[in-house]
């Protein structure tokens, strides 16, 4: 095509033809071919490469949270006594529940890895540096964020480990000085787990956590196009300018592979090994053994360390001061190097600290497998659940509505109700004499006020009624005696 | 200076023809396979979220409406409310339903669903007029269920019977709204 002579010299651009068609008639209106352009024309230094993909990746693992969270909201009930048995319909009883509900599990485990390999190669690429402070704070606010999303998510299946576990994860703020006791009230909304407990975490799961999500999730993405991508931490700033590629075409293929891996990975895993459900909650069960998911279990390890007045060195000081330097560190950790291996006090520390989470998360499993008695209840845990799982479901049962109300049993109170309805009575005071905006209700009135009195203001009302818009009606006695046993039977 | 005229080649204009090609064209190949995928991923969601619409449903209930010589000297239509128990998603409960038990024109017993034809108003028993009268309407029935005025497309709808051990049982059904002719609902 370009060596054709009817092809315009490359280096004068051919006169544009007029912009024709719905393209240009969407472009006019809305600008999208240079919001698109602002998208994919991104320049990244030193070219698209694989060590990039994981934020993209987080991304699309996000999307497809909120996506399956709402076709969960379609069942589930965030209420202690319903949620358990909506989870065991959705999963049990309707079609592909079990599979929807693993990939939102699984989803929420993948999003953690993926979270510490981002976290691990901004750091090691000290992709941090540089104005780009901003980022990755909002960064380890996404990282917090995520985490919360997976405390609160985990108990609102109400099962017995998502219970057990949940009753020890809100029990550690007991630990926090001065206000730690009523943090804990506050978060289950009352000194026990309960109803009130469900309603809260399933409000922070899916409101108020997601909606700060969206907020530094859309910072994040603005602060890291305002810096633009850091690239690689060695190599010449000139030669790395001069190899730069724009986003699109190939980092975004790169980004779609990583997409790809992980519909295959989640779809592998929701279809192969489904996340199961257990037996309801039982808070009499004093046997349960409660194990936190295995992100929260090198936290869980880290605590069994600590006791007596010490303990609040190890539960808040530590994490906190970690915590606390993990977020400040572009503010203090000011060099303009870049490379990992030059570095040695930073790459140190933080291989440190990753390699201490995961050996207390391994510890904590070795701990249990060797144990008799807890790797014994723990097998027994793991059984009742396969048991639950084999079971048919069972729906919650209503307790019948009392037995048909009398008025079906006796013809008179049957012709009253046709004359309550006929006189218009129930135009004011409800189906069923409940009453309306416009006039008292007249269930109970029968006890109330004795036979003879009641006829007399149905024929005569009061001041006070006929005010009320109350009009006489001057019924014949055997219709009256059916009105009155009507409204006798209503309670 | 330098910098930016190297930067220069990478914006969309400057592209050459072919490169500007090739990017379309994987931009077309992104957008169908992810199009696909798209839609391959959306199946399990299509199906959880029909799911009350593709399962079997549950046959529909019978319920009591007394003993039969309860009804034998009937000369005006009677409401009751009669009780089923069914399958509501995860409960099981026990839903309350009217229905009206009359005589039809050949002079036996039948029972009628109060849903209104048109658009599923209760309908009610007027005694001073002898005649049903939806409540929305203002569609009336002869007291056998026949239509007599007003938008509703038909006459009330009657309700399988039967008799068991003397006691009258109505099995209770749902019909589609806004046509002629009579469908029971599934």
């Amino acid at each position: 095509m370009s060596d054709s002579p009817m092809a315009a010299p490359p280096n004068s651009s051919p006169p544009r033809p007029p912009a024709s068609g719905l393209g240009a008639w969407l472009d006019q209106r809305t600008g999208w071919k240079q919001l698109l352009h602002e998208f994919l024309d991104e320049r990244i230094p030193g070219g698209a490469r694989w060590s990039y993909v994981f934020g993209s990746g987080l991304l699309f693992i996000l999307l497809s949270q909120v996506v399956t969270g709402i076709f969960l909201a379609l069942y589930y009930v965030p209420s202690a006594d319903h949620a358990h048995t909506t989870v065991a319909y959705l999963v049990k009883v309707v079609t592909d529940g079990a599979f929807l509900r693993s990939l939102h599990a699984y989803g929420a485990s993948i999003m953690v890895i993926l979270l510490v390999i981002h976290m691990t190669q901004t750091f090691l690429f000290g992709s941090y540096k540089a104005g780009r402070e901003l980022l990755w704070v909002a960064g380890c606010v996404l990282f917090a964020l995520v985490l919360g999303m997976a405390f609160t998510g985990y108990l609102l299946p109400w099962d017995e480990r998502s219970y057990f576990a949940t009753a020890v994860g809100t029990n550690i703020l007991s630990e926090v000085p001065l206000v730690g006791q009523w943090l804990k009230l506050v978060l289950r909304g009352g000194p026990d787990m309960g109803t009130l407990t469900v309603s809260r975490f399933f409000v922070a799961h899916v409101f108020l956590i997601p909606a700060a999500l969206l907020l530094f999730v859309g910072l994040h993405l603005f602060l890291f196009r305002k810096a633009g991508p850091a690239g690689p931490p060695s190599g010449d700033a000139a030669e790395l300018r001069r190899r730069a590629q724009t986003f699109y075409p190939r980092q975004l293929l790169m980004d779609a592979v990583m997409a790809l891996l992980l519909i295959v990975i989640l779809a592998a895993l929701a279809h192969f090994r489904p996340v199961s459900l257990g037996p309801e909650a039982n808070p009499a069960d004093t046997q349960f053994i409660p194990r936190p998911d295995w992100y929260y279990r090198p936290v869980f390890q880290w605590l069994k360390y600590w006791e007596g007045p010490l303990s609040v060195v190890g539960i808040l000081v530590i994490p906190g001061v970690l915590g606390g330097l993990l977020v400040l560190l572009p503010f203090y950790d000011r060099r303009a190097e870049r490379r990992p291996g030059k570095r040695p006090v930073a790459t140190g520390l933080f291989s440190v600290v990753l390699a201490g989470l995961v050996a207390l998360g391994a510890i904590s499993y070795y701990a249990d497998y060797h144990d008799p008695a807890i790797a014994a209840q723990l097998r027994r845990q793991d059984e009742a659940e396969r048991r639950f799982m084999e079971q048919p479901f069972e729906p919650e049962a209503q307790a019948p509505a009392a037995a048909p109300a009398a008025e079906a049993a006796n013809p008179l109170v049957e012709q009253g109700r046709q004359i309550f309805t006929a006189q218009g009575c129930v135009a004011c005071h409800g189906e069923g004499g409940a009453g309306t905006a416009l006039a008292v209700k007249l269930t109970g009135i029968g006890q109330k006020l004795p036979p003879d009195e009641l006829a007399r203001l149905i024929r005569h009302p009061n001041a006070r009624m006929t005010a009320g818009g109350m009009p006489p009606f001057p019924l014949a006695d055997d219709q009256m005696k059916a009105l009155i046993a009507y409204l006798d039977s209503l309670h | 200076m330098n910098a930016s005229a190297e930067q220069e080649p990478l914006s969309a204009e400057t592209l050459s023809p072919a490169e500007r090609a090739r990017r379309r064209l994987i931009g077309w190949m992104l957008g169908v396979s992810a199009s696909v995928l798209g839609v391959l991923m959306a199946i399990p969601l299509v199906r959880v979220a029909l799911y009350p619409l593709l399962a079997q449903a549950a046959a529909n209930p019978w319920a009591d409406l007394g003993p039969e010589d309860d009804f034998r000297s009937l000369t005006t239509p009677v409401r009751r409310v009669i009780q089923i128990r069914k399958l509501d998603g995860w409960r099981q409960i026990t839903a309350e339903r009217v229905v009206y038990v009359t005589k039809g024109a050949d002079g036996k017993l039948e029972v009628l669903t109060a849903v209104c034809p048109h658009l599923g108003c209760e309908v009610q028993w007027n005694p001073d007029l002898g005649q049903f009268k939806c409540p929305c309407h203002g569609g009336t029935f002869a007291p056998d269920g026949r239509h007599l005025s007003g938008p509703p497309p038909r006459g009330m709808d009657p309700l399988p019977l039967s008799v068991e051990n003397g006691r009258l049982r109505v099995q209770y059904e749902y019909f589609r709204n806004l046509v002629p002719t009579r469908e029971v609902m599934s």
